[in-house]
């Protein structure tokens, strides 16, 4: 599992405006790679192109490419769905679905497609993933319950434990914390450090500790002004963002003197 | 008495203000007074009811004003409005069901339940008026024909209401087809009932010939009036689900037919079936488009589709306009009254209906 992605020349528009210009990055599979930027600045627009996600919003529309292990997304006959059931995704919000179980939250990916899977495949799968999310241990008595009992926390990671269930090759994370308190916030950072060894994880996040802590590079974006377009500033090692930025803007915003 | 009031200290804080009884004792004066007044201009229940309220309003506004300030008196005069105003909206309901109550009761027997008009002529209503035999008939043939019809309508309704409003909320981005869907639907659902009734007659005479009449026709009218409630409340329903949880289901590589399916519809559901249960409780007591659809029929017909059929409403209406025996219409009343309370009570037994499957399908929150 876990694959790379390469993205080139990478525009965003939403009808005739121009949301993200010119992205080129590279993110390495096995690797935890952090987006910081001001509100605003197309982190999240840039987030959701990588799994087609965007195409959800009307009138939103790329140009560019963007390949996984070098088979291009955006490719004609490609189906957004096959691309989603690879690089899957967590959101800011905790959202698990209020009808089903903890359990069938779990086993979504797999059900909702209507695929078969035997009751002790099931079994097996979400136990898995529930230790996968580090949440096996609160949960393991009550997996008949529904999901929106949970904390905050523990709903963030139960959303975290449906994404790996269908075993993607990437998970993107929309400033998955930003909902959360400090403690179930350090759970979700232990838990994306363990992720790194078998996923490709991508992160946006507005809390630069954060990226500093989880992240083994960091990208930062920036726009020049209100309706400009979002570009990406810089892209390097995430000590060499923190501690020796080359950009003056980027060294700005990671002081604090902006942004 | 004098000694205490003397000897307590009153509070600062409550100086000016009325004495919790002073409402009721103000009432009781009105009561009695507006009785005085009343037993002198001659008396009837209705008017010193009214009159009472008046004087109420008129000394406890007073009163107020003279002891708590004008502020408090605008408070006082606004609540007696309000409370005015409800008791006069409740007065008619009330007076509704009891009369109905009154009135249907005695004749809402087993006989009543489970036997039809076929064969019931004046002849026993007659003799029933005199006192020697029981009232005979009953409205089991429109019981049946009031559930098969609503049934059908339901049928047809639900899957094309259901369907209307998931294209509304999901496919749709507000092009002029979801505009005049909603437009036409908002029309719908205030044409008269006698239309839709008359649409089915003209829809069934070009495709089966002039006078079919059947359940099934009356079937059609009845969802051409429910459609438009069906594809209103779903539509709202389906609004109120988070997209989030849409964009979770597609994160995951579910197909938007099926995020449709599995997860907003479930999420919604409780919603949507309480809205389908208040539409059918709309059109089980409609008679104009029955009338002019299934005709009145007086024996017992299963089969929707051939020939008459009867309906509670259409039973009343034909009980009290046509009595069986022109000469003595009491039985006829009598049976008139009962259905109207069996229809009330169905009504009644739909609207908890709609309850108990909204709080049913629910999603749970519980640890």
């Amino acid at each position: 599992m876990s694959k790379r992605i390469d993205v080139q020349d990478l525009n965003v528009f939403y009808g005739d405006f121009k949301a993200v210009e010119d992205v080129t990055i590279r993110i390495e599979a096995r690797s935890v790679t952090a987006f910081i930027g001001p509100s605003g600045c197309g982190k999240s627009t840039f987030l959701r192109t990588l799994n087609r996600m965007h195409e959800v919003i009307p009138r939103a529309r790329v140009e560019g490419k963007v390949l996984l292990d070098g088979d291009d997304l955006y490719g004609a006959g490609v189906d957004p769905v096959t691309v989603r059931s690879q690089i899957g995704m967590v959101f800011q919000r905790p959202n698990p679905f209020p009808t089903m179980s903890i359990r069938d939250n779990v086993l979504a990916g797999v059900k909702l497609n209507n695929k078969r899977i035997s009751r002790s495949e099931s079994d097996n799968l979400v136990e898995r993933s529930l230790r996968g999310a580090n949440l096996w241990k609160e949960v393991k008595d009550r997996l008949e319950k529904p999901g929106s009992g949970l904390s905050g926390g523990q709903q963030q990671r139960l959303c975290i434990a449906r994404a790996i269930a269908v075993q993607p090759e990437v998970i993107l994370m929309d400033e998955p914390c930003s909902a959360l308190d400090p403690i179930s916030t350090l759970a979700v950072e232990d838990l994306i450090d363990e992720l790194k060894d078998n996923y490709t994880v991508v992160i946006v996040t507005h809390n630069m500790q954060q990226a500093a802590r989880v992240s083994e590079k960091t990208a930062f974006f920036n726009i020049a002004g209100t309706g400009e377009p979002g570009r990406l500033i810089e892209y390097s090692e995430t000590t060499d963002i923190f501690n020796n930025p080359k950009e003056k803007s980027t060294e700005d915003y990671v002081s604090g003197r902006f942004g | 008495m004098t000694n205490t009031t003397l000897t307590r200290r009153q509070s600062k804080l409550t100086k000016g203000r009325l004495p919790k009884y002073a409402a009721w004792a103000v009432l009781a004066a009105a009561v009695i007074l507006s009785a005085a007044i009343m037993t002198l201009i001659g008396f009837n229940a209705f008017g010193w009811g009214v009159l009472a309220a008046v004087l109420f309003t008129l000394g406890l506004t007073g009163i107020s004003a003279a002891v708590e300030g004008a502020r408090k008196a605008k408070d006082k005069l606004a609540t007696c409005l309000v409370v005015g105003s409800f008791l006069v909206a409740l007065l008619p309901l009330i007076s509704v069901i009891w009369t109905v109550l009154v009135n249907g009761l005695p004749g809402l027997t087993p006989e009543f339940l489970f036997y039809s008009m076929n064969g019931v002529t004046g002849e026993f209503d007659d003799a029933a008026a005199e006192g020697n035999a029981p009232v005979l008939g009953g409205a089991y043939h429109a019981l049946i024909g009031t559930l098969l019809m609503t049934l059908w309508a339901t049928l047809i309704s639900v899957p094309v209401g259901l369907l209307a409003a998931v294209y509304l909320v999901e496919y749709s981005s507000g092009g002029l087809l979801s505009k005049a869907i909603t437009f036409f639907v908002d029309v719908m659902t205030g044409i008269p009932s006698i239309v839709a009734g008359l649409f089915a007659v003209a829809f069934f005479a070009v495709i089966l010939g002039p006078g079919t009449k059947t359940g099934f026709v009356a079937a059609v009218a009845l969802s051409v009036l429910m459609i438009p409630v069906v594809v209103r409340s779903t539509e709202e329903m389906l609004r109120i689900v988070p997209n989030e949880l849409r964009e979770a289901s597609y994160a995951l590589g579910v197909r938007k037919w099926r995020t449709i399916t599995k997860v907003v519809i479930p999420t919604a559901i409780s919603g949507i079936a309480s809205g389908v249960t208040l539409a059918i409780a709309r059109v089980v007591g409609e008679t104009a488009p029955i009338l002019v659809t299934a005709g009145f029929a007086t024996s017992i017909n299963f089969n929707v589709f051939s020939g008459w059929m009867a309906s509670l409403p259409t039973f009343i209406y034909t009980q009290i306009i046509t009595p069986t025996s022109p000469s003595n219409p009491d039985p006829s009343a009598q049976r008139a009254w009962a259905a109207a309370l069996l229809l009330i009570v169905m009504v009644m037994l739909l609207n908890l209906a709609a309850r108990l499957i909204a709080r049913y399908f629910a999603p749970k929150t519980g640890r």
